[in-house]
């Protein structure tokens, strides 16, 4: 009972259809209040379907939600007051000002003038947008429109707070802000369910993490017990300024205790139990026409776990989302 | 308390950002006058005829007032998804809709006194039921905005609840004996008129004014509630179904 208490989300079973297209299909997973959870799969995986089901944007076709014990599915307003929600894309009103989106969005959860004014400039400051309260949120950047999203989906100082792809599409600045930003909203007390398609982003924000492909959870564990099994293996990435054909097949003969791949022309990744040694390495490409340029021992991270579990390859979710979104 | 902060909000949004523009505002007050203009000309019996015109000028007056500005204030916000932001707030749908809708109904009660205000430079009003003719013109205000609001929910694109408002307030203009009487309509449209709200409204108005109408006031009065309830929960229903999937 005491550890059902300490659960912000309970989803069990979570099932959605979109005419024939099965967009959830027996999603189970808990988030515990205070951590940061991330969500993590490409496009059309079914993040924000979830998390419009979560907020009660959406009706579940089967399955349960509890946000703080309350079923969210029979009764989806009783659990509005607690939470905050920052949609994929920037939604506040484009003819008011940044000052007044956030006095109206706190006037949604009865707050009074003062309380909401006060609030309103003290959000402002913290995102460094004060010099831009007065301009209409028609004339933001992408940026600064970001943040006063978010600003504004924390106006209540929810509990929970739902988080949509929060950096996509703004610039290496503010997105490295807007990190900060959360993490300190998390260490401030607030349980965080994050969805994001940058591996990187989660390693760096989450405590736990779920991947999510096809409508499915197909692993939900801690960054360290995800990454736990690769800490062991030594990763060295080779550089040729020119590509070579059918070389893998090659340096697998040679080098048989080794796992190469191949992901990118020009670029090979060695794998092994025990340091590599590179110099025999290099001498086979050389004798094989390849200007090695690089050759760099790897950190493994999470995007290899992420790769090894869904088959995804990182880089190509991150471009497929850009192109849609914007780049980062 | 909190939920009716949150409501007056939202209303005060409304007012500012979409309701009291001056476009609108110029609106509401050329439209009655054309209206005006255009049939003192067709009847061409001078002021004589402000007591029978005006019934007809304020229903419609407060009809196209209200009917359109629905399409800003909800289909407009739900295409750039700033009404995901008020189905996100702890208040009730109902709470929410009826703040969304507060505004048309205020300023189409305004709209519907301004052809009054004008009149009564020009004609002698006192002999007007003004405790029937204002709750009648109240009531003509709810239900059209209500009717409004259906047909906002009930599209995707601004142009499209345009559209399809037009498709609902030409015939109702014509068929609710507001500038014909019903008893001189085709046989077989007169069952049609009576499935407009408008109708009603349009017999209290003309009683009020004239002193001719064919049901009583209280059945008038009633059906056209009733219509507003209907129109109110059938547009709930709609979002419901439509944008909470």
């Amino acid at each position: 009972m005491e550890n059902q208490q300490k659960l912000a989300i309970e989803v069990e079973g979570l099932t959605k259809c979109f005419g024939e297209v099965e967009a959830l299909s027996g999603v189970d997973f808990t988030v515990i209040s205070g951590e940061l959870f991330g969500f993590l799969g490409p496009n059309g995986a079914g993040k924000t379907t979830t998390i419009n089901m979560l907020t009660g944007l959406a009706r579940p076709d089967a399955g349960a939600i509890r946000i703080g014990g309350i079923d969210c599915v029979k009764n989806p307003r009783a659990t509005q007051q607690r939470i905050g929600v920052v949609p994929d894309e920037s939604n506040l009103y484009p003819e008011l000002t940044g000052f007044q989106n956030l006095c109206f969005c706190a006037a949604l959860y009865g707050m009074g003038k003062a309380q909401r004014q006060e609030r309103a400039r003290e959000l402002l400051a913290t995102f460094d947008l004060s010099q831009a309260a007065d301009r209409k949120f028609a004339t933001y950047s992408k940026g600064m429109k970001r943040k006063l999203t978010i600003a504004a989906g924390i106006i209540h100082a929810p509990e929970i707070l739902f988080l949509d792809e929060p950096t996509t599409g703004i610039d290496v600045a503010s997105a490295r802000r807007l990190r900060q930003i959360v993490a300190a909203l998390n260490q401030a007390g607030t349980t965080i369910f994050l969805t994001t398609h940058y591996i990187e982003e989660a390693e760096r924000l989450c405590n736990r993490i779920a991947f999510i492909v096809s409508g499915r959870i197909v692993r939900t564990d801690t960054v360290a017990n995800l990454v736990q099994p690769i800490q062991a293996k030594h990763v060295v990435c080779i550089t040729c300024a020119n590509p070579l054909t059918g070389i893998q097949d090659e340096l697998e003969a040679a080098f048989a205790d080794l796992d190469f791949s191949i992901p990118g022309p020009g670029l090979i990744r060695v794998e092994a139990d025990r340091p590599v040694r590179v110099g025999p390495l290099v001498r086979f490409l050389e004798d094989r026409d390849a200007e090695v340029t690089e050759a760099r021992a790897m950190r493994p991270s999470l995007e290899d776990i992420f790769v090894q579990i869904t088959g995804i390859e990182a880089k190509a979710m991150r471009h497929e989302k850009e192109k849609k979104g914007g780049g980062q | 308390m909190k939920r009716w902060i949150a409501f007056w909000n939202i209303l005060a949004k409304d007012m500012r950002t979409y309701y009291l523009k001056p476009p609108n505002i110029s609106w509401g007050i050329v439209f009655p006058l054309a209206w005006t203009g255009m049939f003192f000309i067709k009847s061409g019996s001078g002021l004589d005829s402000i007591p029978a015109v005006l019934p007809g000028v304020v229903a419609v007056s407060i009809l196209f007032g209200t009917t359109s500005m629905l399409a800003t204030a909800v289909t407009f916000e739900k295409k750039q998804r700033s009404f995901e932001r008020l189905l996100l707030a702890p208040i009730s749908l109902e709470l929410l809709m009826f703040a969304k809708t507060a505004g048309a109904i205020l300023i189409g009660t305004i709209n519907g006194f301004i052809p009054v205000a004008m009149a009564s430079f020009f004609a002698d009003l006192s002999g007007v039921a003004w405790g029937v003719f204002v709750p009648a013109t109240v009531l003509i205000s709810i239900a059209s905005t209500f009717l409004g609001l259906f047909i906002a929910v009930a599209v995707s694109e601004v142009f499209e609840a345009q559209t399809f408002s037009n498709f609902f307030r030409f015939p109702m203009i014509f068929l609710c004996g507001l500038f014909f009487p019903i008893e001189r309509l085709p046989v077989f449209l007169q069952p049609l008129s009576y499935a407009f709200p408008l109708t009603y409204g349009a017999d209290v108005l003309h009683g009020a004014v004239n002193g001719s109408h064919i049901l009583p006031f209280a059945v008038d009065l009633a059906i056209l509630g009733a219509f507003c309830i209907v129109l109110f929960a059938a547009s709930l229903w709609n979002i419901q179904r439509r944008w909470i999937l």
